[in-house]
């Protein structure tokens, strides 16, 4: 279908209807995390043993992961800025800027993980490696998808179409800044 | 506005496989979950025709399906549970009705987001094709149950399934996508395109239902989502999330699957509570009693979901103390979910009631979920559950619940929008004597299934006769009563299938509004085309002003102008429209 229904673009609780959806998504982002993190969070608590295992992740790697992806935040709202000047080409280059950002995360991830599944720390290796891989695994995917989005985002953004996406696309991209704060203190600074 | 409706006209003229399987109008999203929720019912339907006849005849060859092997009945019994769970309830009275009757009843053209739409119901069929894609793979479908406990379900040395327990938790997962997808396009669209004038006290009380039931879907499924990926790792990895021997946990997957299995009750309870109000209110020409007390216990309802969960738990070994806590909260739900209740009651009382087939199925509605809700006050008490639980009082008390629900809710609404989704009527005759023959049948299921439960018969059993106390003759012609019903009721759904089908093409026309009745759908033409309404409407009143005072006509649709508002009215317009 070609048209937008009208009902699109009615606007009864003067939220923008796609960064409402957004916000939605993200309600229900929030209890797969909420629950996998509580199970884990439930779980360390009950096994002491646990900081024995989380000694082998490297803290430095990881605060490396947390300043890059902070960073490719700041790019996205700088992004949103420049579209709500009107400026689609710069809110676009802005927009891949972060996606360089979700780059360079995933590939320090991948050497990371290459390294750990080098030495022995595999998936089944004991519940705590079972919940590093998972938990970061599962944000590793959130992080991919929003570059997948962004990407085409950033596309249609450059012919100043639809500038509202930016926003929206930022706000995911916050959400999964989120999560990796919380991953972050959970799975390597805790030892 | 006119323009738009030509433009959305044009559109009409698409190719068959791009209309119906490419779709974004809601309303064929509608019919695509409508019919796939109720091909699968044939699915659960025979599933259970063959174990139950397992359980009146053990070991004899079944009619059309020959013998049947105890994996096989652990196969069909999940499959059961799962299909009319997952993919009968949820996707007709959730997604079907959601999809046909939001927009309609909003006054708009489509969803907000027609496309997320479209998507939701192509990942919704092919998570039902792996669903049944799981019978025809090399030791069957999953026979873990449809709770899926560990470590049953996370090793295929104990299902006896490797590769139907691994279908079906991806099957289970892409589901839970399809309707977040749903979700978010129901909620959006309630919350921000409703008609001109229409404040969120004048939406209908099916829309608010199925709102609701999104939000608590949206806010319970997550962490079954990430148990359903431990889940899957535990199968096919070998992690040990749920496995106590690497120190993992299994009662871990009952918190994660009850805390989104427990407001799932209710996920699918407020749609159908939703289409019963419309109903009742339609066919007792009165304004429904305590409108806005009804939306306000249906959230409240929704929050306490949330805190009962750990009922299903109570042999499980979990503290006594959290016993004694959820035993409190459980009792708690039951009286909204009885104000609801009696609040339907209350409309009746002095209704000029018309008995037609819709009606006859929502005063059945109230009246054996209300024996469902009971008999759930024994199971949320941890002492008496703890002699109950696992028994057929269980499974007896859950299909009090469960065929109201999912059964008697989708007779109800089907055959009270009948006219507006195909624009002919059904036949009242025919539509009744299916409606006796399954209610009298669909007691005759349960109540000896109550009766042999509380005498201790354990559920999930494959042939009760192997069990010297089980096996005593009164039991046995209980179950066999019990699944003779079952045959009976299964025999009568043919009437309503040649009913549905004759009436789409030779039933007489419906007109615009054959009910008489105020909402919006009521509003476009039957079937409603392509963009719904020639012209989008205004709305001026709440949507069950019947037998006012001082009118000719005992209704009032919500789009006629006139009349002033209520103080009240003022008040709540002045809030929300502000």
């Amino acid at each position: 279908m070609s048209s937008t229904p009208i009902a699109t673009t009615r606007n009864v609780m003067d939220v923008p209807t796609g960064r409402l959806a957004v916000w939605w998504v993200l309600a229900s982002e929030i209890v797969i995390f909420g629950g996998l993190l509580s199970s884990y969070v439930m779980m360390r608590l009950r096994h002491g043993a646990w900081a024995e295992q989380a000694a082998h992740t490297n803290t430095w790697v990881g605060a490396f992961n947390t300043l890059v992806l902070l960073t490719s935040s700041l790019s996205a709202v700088l992004a949103h800025h420049a579209a709500e000047r009107g400026d689609g080409p710069r809110a676009a280059t802005l927009l891949r800027y972060t996606i360089l950002g979700g780059g360079i995360f995933v590939l320090v991830k991948s050497f990371e993980w290459t390294h750990e599944i080098e030495q022995g720390f595999t998936i089944t290796s004991s519940l705590f490696w079972s919940f590093y891989y998972t938990a970061a695994g599962l944000h590793a995917a959130h992080v991919i998808a929003g570059m997948v989005i962004m990407f085409i985002v950033a596309r249609t953004a450059a012919r100043n179409e639809a500038l509202h996406r930016v926003e929206n696309i930022g706000i995911y991209w916050h959400f999964v800044d989120v999560v990796w704060i919380f991953l972050f203190p959970l799975l390597y600074i805790a030892k | 506005m006119i323009a738009g409706y030509a433009t959305h006209a044009a559109h009409r003229d698409e190719g068959l496989i791009k209309k119906y399987l490419w779709s974004t109008d809601h309303k064929i999203i509608a019919m695509q979950y409508l019919f796939t929720g109720m091909l699968m019912a044939l699915i659960g339907g025979f599933t259970v025709y063959v174990f139950r006849m397992q359980l009146a005849f053990p070991g004899q060859p079944v009619p059309l399906f020959g013998r049947v092997s105890a994996a096989t009945y652990n196969s069909l019994v999940t499959m059961h549970g799962t299909i009319m769970i997952f993919w009968v309830a949820m996707p007709v009275l959730l997604a079907a009705f959601g999809n046909f009757l939001i927009p309609l009843m909003l006054g708009c053209d489509d969803m907000v987001f027609p496309k997320v739409n479209r998507l939701s119901y192509q990942v919704f069929l092919l998570s039902a094709i792996v669903l049944v894609a799981s019978f025809f793979v090399p030791h069957g479908a999953f026979g873990g149950a449809w709770t899926a406990y560990p470590p049953l379900s996370a090793r295929s040395t104990y299902n006896l399934t490797p590769y139907g327990s691994t279908l079906w938790v991806i099957a289970v997962a892409l589901e839970f996508a399809a309707f977040l997808l749903g979700g978010v396009n129901f909620v959006t669209t309630a919350m921000n395109s409703r008609a001109p004038g229409m404040t969120m006290f004048d939406v209908p009380l099916v829309v608010w239902m199925i709102v609701i039931a999104s939000v608590l879907f949206m806010a319970s499924v997550g962490p079954l989502l990430a148990g359903a990926v431990m889940l899957l790792l535990d199968q096919t990895l070998g992690t040990g999330f749920y496995d106590p021997a690497t120190g993992g946990d299994p009662v871990l997957w009952q918190h994660l699957f009850w805390f989104f299995g427990h407001p799932e009750v209710y996920v699918v309870l407020l749609p159908a509570m939703g289409i019963v109000a419309e109903v009742i209110a339609v066919f007792s020409r009165k304004k429904i009693f305590g409108y806005k007390t009804i939306v306000y216990t249906a959230v409240a309802t929704g929050v306490i979901s949330f805190f009962v969960w750990a009922h299903h738990q109570f042999i499980a070994g979990i503290d006594p103390r959290m016993a004694s806590l959820f035993t409190v909260t459980t009792l708690i739900i039951s009286v909204p979910i009885a104000e609801m209740v009696f609040l339907y009651i209350a409309t009746l009382y002095g209704g000029s009631i018309t008995l037609t087939t819709p009606m006859l199925w929502a005063l059945s509605f109230i009246a054996e979920f209300m024996i469902g809700g009971v008999t759930g006050i024994f199971l949320g008490a941890a002492g008496s559950d703890i002699y109950l639980h696992d028994t057929y009082f269980v499974l007896a008390h859950f299909h009090y619940t469960f065929f109201p629900i999912a059964i008697i809710g989708t007779f109800t609404g089907v055959t009270f929008w009948f006219p507006k989704m195909f624009g002919r009527m059904m036949s009242e005759r025919l539509g009744k004597i299916h409606f006796w023959g399954t209610i009298i049948a669909f007691n005759f299921i349960f109540i000896p299934l109550f009766i042999t439960g509380a005498a201790g018969d354990q559920r999930r059993v494959y042939n009760h006769l192997g069990f010297p106390d089980l096996a005593t003759p009164w039991r046995q012609d209980l179950r066999i009563v019990a699944t003779m019903a079952l045959v009976t009721m299964l025999a009568f759904q043919p009437i309503f299938i040649f009913n549905f089908i004759r009436s789409m093409f030779k039933g007489a026309l419906a007109g615009a509004n054959p009910w008489r009745a105020n909402t919006l759908e009521w509003l476009a033409p039957s079937p409603p085309p392509h963009g719904n309404f020639a012209e989008l409407p205004v709305v001026y009143r709440g949507p069950y002003e019947y037998s006012a005072e001082d009118r000719e006509e005992d209704f009032w649709p919500q789009h006629i102008p006139g009349g002033m508002p209520t103080p009240a009215e003022t008040a709540v317009h002045g809030q929300w429209q502000a």
